[in-house]
C-alpha cells in the first residue's frame, strides 16, 4: 500500500504535470528547430506567436461559443483552432513578405536576422496586446477532469491523490499526433523532403529545381501551426495571458539547444528533458522517502534545490550539454 | 549687494513664514507612477483634514493649513527625496503626510527628512523594515505593518484549529517581508512551517512548486502572492493535484478575482485584509461625498489621519516645530482622552486648547503602537456558498 502511494505521488506531483509541461514545450521547440534548420536563423518571435495565434483561437472560441457550438466534452477552443492557425499563418507569410524576405535576399548573416526576429517579437507583442488585452483569460470549456483527486481517492482508498485534467490528456493526445503528422510530412511527401533538401544544402537543392519561395512559406505555415497549437493547449491547461508566453520563449530555447537545434527529434526530447528536471530536481522527496522507507521520518525536505532555482536547472543543464555535446543530444547544428 | 539684498530677503520670507497666520503641510505621494490612480483620493483626504482644522479657527489661535502637493512617484527614490527636499526647503512645510511606498519612503525620510528634523507620516507604507528603522521619532504610520497582518493571520489560522501549513510567497519585498513576519509569529505560537518556499509570478508553470509544497504537507496553504499574478497559478495547481484544500489569503490574494476563478472550489478557506469599519469610517466617506471626492479609495481615510494627526499633535504641542510637536503624536492618537472621529477636528482642537486629554480614532480607527505605526483592523474573510463574505474585523 505505502509503495502504491509512494508511485503514486510520483505520478500526481511529477510525471503527470511534466509530460503535460514536456509536450507543451517540444511542440514550441519543433517550431524553434524547424525554423532554424531551414531559414537558419533563430526565430525570437516564436513566443509571441504562440501567444498571437492562441488570441486569435480564443476570439474564434467565443464567437462559436455565443454562436451555440460546442464540442461536447472537449473545448471548443479545439475547433477554433484551425481558424486559428489558418490566421496566424496569413500574419507570419505577411511578416516574411514584409520584413524577413529582404534578408533572404541580402543573404544577411543569420546573427542579423536574429535581431530583425527580435524587432518582428516586440511588433507581435503590441499586436497580442491590441487583439486581446493583457488580462489573463481562460477559454477551456468542457469536462475538467479525467480522473479527480477526491475520484481517485474514493476509488482506491489510498491516502495520496491522483488527477488527470482531460486538458492535460489532450494536450499529450494533441502533441503525439501533431509530432507524428509531421514526421511523415518530412519523411514522404515530396514537399517534405525538398524542405529537408533545402536545409540539408541550399545551393544543391536550389540546383535540383527546388523552389526556394514554396520551401520558405510552407516552413512558416507549419511554423505557424505549429506556434498557434503549443499556445492554444498551453493555454488550455494553464491559462492565457500574453506575458507568459514572453516567458516561455525561454525554457522553449533552452529545450531546442538541448535536444539540438534543427533537429525535430532533438526538439521533442529536449522539452521532456527541461521539464522533467525542472519539476524532478527540485521536488521535496520527503513524503516518498516516508512511504518508502517505513519508520523514516527526515528533519528536512529531502530537496535538491529550492523551487526558485528551477531555471538555473534547465540553463545548467544547458550549458552541460552545450561543453560536452555542442551540437545537442541528437546532434543538430551547433549554435 | 545684490546677493545680499536677495539673502536678507528671503530670510525675511522665511522668518515671516514661521510667524504668518498659515501652516503649511506636505503631502508627497506617488501622482504618477504606478500608483498614480490611489493618490488623487489620498491627497484629497488629507486636504479635507486640513480644511476642517481651517474652517474651524480654532487652530494655533485662528490660523489656517495648506497642504503642498509633491510627487514622490512611489517607485522612484531619488525623485522622492528631491520632492520631499523642495517641500521643505523651497515651500517651508512644517510636516509631510507621505511618503507612499515604502521604498521611497525610506530613502525621503532618512535622506532628507531626518537631517532636516521633519515629522512624516505615511497613510500606506506598510514595509515590516519601517518598524525598527532609526527615525529620530520623526516618522509615524496610520497604516498597520504587515508584520502585525502576519500575526493577525496566525491568530486567525490557530482559531481554526490548524496547527500546520505550507507557505509559499510572491518572490519580492511584499511577500518575503509578510511570509517572514507570519513565519515568525506563527512558529512562536506553537505551529509549524512544513515549508517557506518562493515563487515566482508571470512564469509559465508552477508544477515544480506545488509538487514541494504538497511534499512538505500541512493542513492548510498559506498563499502570499498576487491572485492577478502567480498566486493563482499555485491555487490552481493545487486544487487541482488535490495537494490541498484549505488556504489562506493574506491581502494580496483577496479579491473579485479570487472569486470568479475558484468561488466554488475554495469554500472554508479564509483569510484578512487591512480594512476598518464603523462610526469613524461612515463619518468620513459622507464628509468626503460632501467635499466630492471618493472616499472609498484605498487608503484615503488613512492620509486623513494622517493630516489630522499632524495638525493636532502641533495644537498639543502648541508649536508648529517638528521637533517639539513629534513627542505630541503618540499622545493625541491614544487614550486617555474623549474619541475623536471624523468631522469633530473643531471640537477636539477645543479640548485641546482646555488642556484635556483626545484620543483620535478618525477614519481609520487610528492606535498607535510600537515605534508609531497603526495596530491596524483588519477585515477576517472566509469563502462561503462561493462568496467571499466577511466574517468579523479585528
Amino acid at each position: 500500500m505505502d509503495i502504491l502511494n509512494a508511485f503514486v505521488a510520483i505520478l500526481n506531483y511529477i510525471i503527470v504535470p511534466a509530460t503535460a509541461y514536456g509536450a507543451q514545450l517540444a511542440l514550441g521547440a519543433l517550431g524553434v528547430t524547424l525554423i532554424y534548420g531551414i531559414l537558419r536563423f533563430s526565430n525570437f518571435a516564436h513566443g509571441d506567436t504562440m501567444a498571437f495565434g492562441t488570441g486569435l483561437t480564443i476570439l474564434v472560441t467565443w464567437a462559436m461559443q455565443s454562436a451555440g457550438l460546442s464540442f461536447g466534452p472537449l473545448p471548443t477552443a479545439l475547433l477554433a483552432l484551425p481558424i486559428g492557425i489558418a490566421l496566424t499563418a496569413a500574419l507570419v507569410l505577411a511578416t516574411d513578405k514584409v520584413v524577413y524576405s529582404y534578408y533572404r535576399k541580402v543573404r544577411a548573416a543569420p546573427i542579423y536576422i536574429t535581431m530583425v526576429s527580435v524587432g518582428v517579437m516586440f511588433v507581435m507583442n503590441g499586436l497580442t496586446r491590441v487583439l486581446i488585452g493583457v488580462d489573463e483569460i481562460k477559454f477551456a470549456d468542457g469536462a475538467r477532469f479525467l480522473i479527480s483527486a477526491p475520484d481517485f481517492k474514493a476509488m482506491t482508498g489510498l491516502t495520496e491523490p491522483l488527477a488527470i485534467r482531460a486538458t492535460t490528456a489532450i494536450t499529450v493526445i494533441t502533441a503525439a499526433l501533431v509530432v507524428w503528422a509531421l514526421f511523415w510530412f518530412l519523411a514522404r511527401t515530396r514537399t517534405g523532403k525538398s524542405m529537408r533538401a533545402y536545409a540539408d544544402n541550399e545551393d544543391l537543392a536550389l540546383l535540383s529545381g527546388i523552389d526556394p519561395n514554396r520551401v520558405v512559406a510552407v516552413t512558416w505555415v507549419i511554423a505557424a501551426a505549429l506556434a498557434t497549437i503549443a499556445g492554444t493547449l498551453y493555454g488550455l491547461d494553464k491559462s492565457f495571458k500574453a506575458f507568459n508566453y514572453f516567458q516561455l520563449l525561454l525554457p522553449i530555447f533552452a529545450a531546442a539547444i538541448v535536444g539540438g537545434l534543427g533537429n525535430p527529434l532533438g526538439a521533442i526530447a529536449g522539452g521532456f528533458v527541461i521539464a522533467f528536471s525542472e519539476v524532478s530536481v527540485t521536488y521535496a522527496w520527503k513524503k516518498v522517502a516516508m512511504y518508502l522507507i517505513p519508520g523514516y521520518e527526515p528533519e528536512g525536505l529531502l530537496q535538491l534545490l529550492s523551487t526558485e532555482y528551477k531555471f538555473a536547472v534547465s540553463f545548467a543543464i544547458l550549458i552541460i550539454v552545450l561543453l560536452f555535446k555542442p551540437t545537442g543530444l541528437f546532434k543538430g547544428k551547433s549554435v | 549687494m545684490k546677493k545680499l539684498l536677495l539673502a536678507t530677503a528671503s530670510l525675511a520670507l522665511t522668518a515671516g513664514g514661521a510667524f504668518a497666520d498659515e501652516v503649511k503641510l506636505g503631502i508627497s505621494l506617488g501622482f504618477t507612477g504606478p500608483l498614480e490612480s490611489m493618490s488623487p483620493a489620498m491627497a484629497q483626504g488629507a486636504e479635507l483634514a486640513m480644511k476642517e482644522v481651517s474652517d474651524s479657527g480654532k487652530f494655533m489661535s485662528g490660523s489656517t493649513v495648506v497642504g503642498v502637493r509633491g510627487d514622490s512617484t512611489c517607485v522612484d527614490s531619488a525623485a522622492a527625496a528631491a520632492t520631499v527636499e523642495k517641500l521643505i526647503t523651497a515651500d517651508g512645510v512644517k510636516g509631510i503626510v507621505g511618503g507612499m511606498c515604502s521604498g521611497e519612503t525610506t530613502a525621503s525620510l532618512q535622506n532628507v527628512a531626518m537631517p532636516k528634523g521633519v515629522v512624516m507620516i505615511s497613510p500606506s507604507a506598510t514595509s515590516p523594515a519601517l518598524s525598527t528603522l532609526e527615525d529620530n521619532g520623526l516618522f509615524f504610520r496610520t497604516s498597520p505593518s504587515d508584520a502585525r497582518q502576519g500575526e493577525v493571520m496566525t491568530d486567525e489560522i490557530m482559531e481554526h484549529g490548524i496547527k500546520s501549513v505550507a507557505l509559499t510567497y510572491t518572490n519580492n519585498d511584499y511577500g518575503k517581508g509578510l511570509a517572514d513576519s507570519f513565519a515568525a509569529a506563527f512558529e512562536a505560537k506553537g505551529g509549524k512551517v512544513t515549508i517557506n518556499a518562493a515563487h515566482d509570478d508571470g512564469k509559465p508553470d508552477y508544477s515544480a512548486e506545488v509538487a514541494a509544497l504538497a511534499s512538505a504537507g500541512g493542513e492548510a496553504l498559506v498563499i502570499a502572492g498576487y491572485v492577478d499574478q502567480g498566486g493563482s497559478g499555485i491555487l490552481r495547481g493545487a486544487l487541482d493535484t488535490g495537494a490541498f484544500s484549505t488556504f489562506v489569503f493574506p491581502d494580496g490574494m483577496v479579491g473579485g478575482k479570487l472569486e470568479a476563478d475558484f468561488g466554488k472550489e475554495i469554500n472554508g478557506s479564509f483569510g484578512q485584509m487591512p480594512s476598518s469599519e464603523g462610526e469613524g469610517k461612515d463619518k468620513f466617506l459622507a464628509a468626503a461625498k460632501a467635499a466630492g471626492f471618493d472616499g472609498t479609495g484605498v487608503y484615503s481615510g488613512e492620509a486623513y489621519d494622517a493630516a489630522a494627526l499632524i495638525m493636532l499633535a502641533m495644537a498639543a504641542a502648541n508649536s508648529t516645530d517638528p521637533a517639539v510637536y513629534k513627542a505630541k503624536v503618540m499622545d493625541v492618537a491614544n487614550a486617555p482622552g474623549e474619541k475623536i472621529l471624523p468631522g469633530e477636528l473643531g471640537k477636539a482642537l477645543e479640548l485641546i486648547a482646555e488642556g484635556k486629554d483626545i484620543d483620535y480614532q478618525g477614519a481609520s480607527s487610528v492606535e498607535l503602537i510600537g515605534a508609531g505605526e497603526s495596530a491596524g483592523t483588519f477585515r477576517e474573510i472566509e469563502i462561503k456558498n462561493d462568496k467571499i463574505e466577511t466574517v468579523k474585523y479585528r
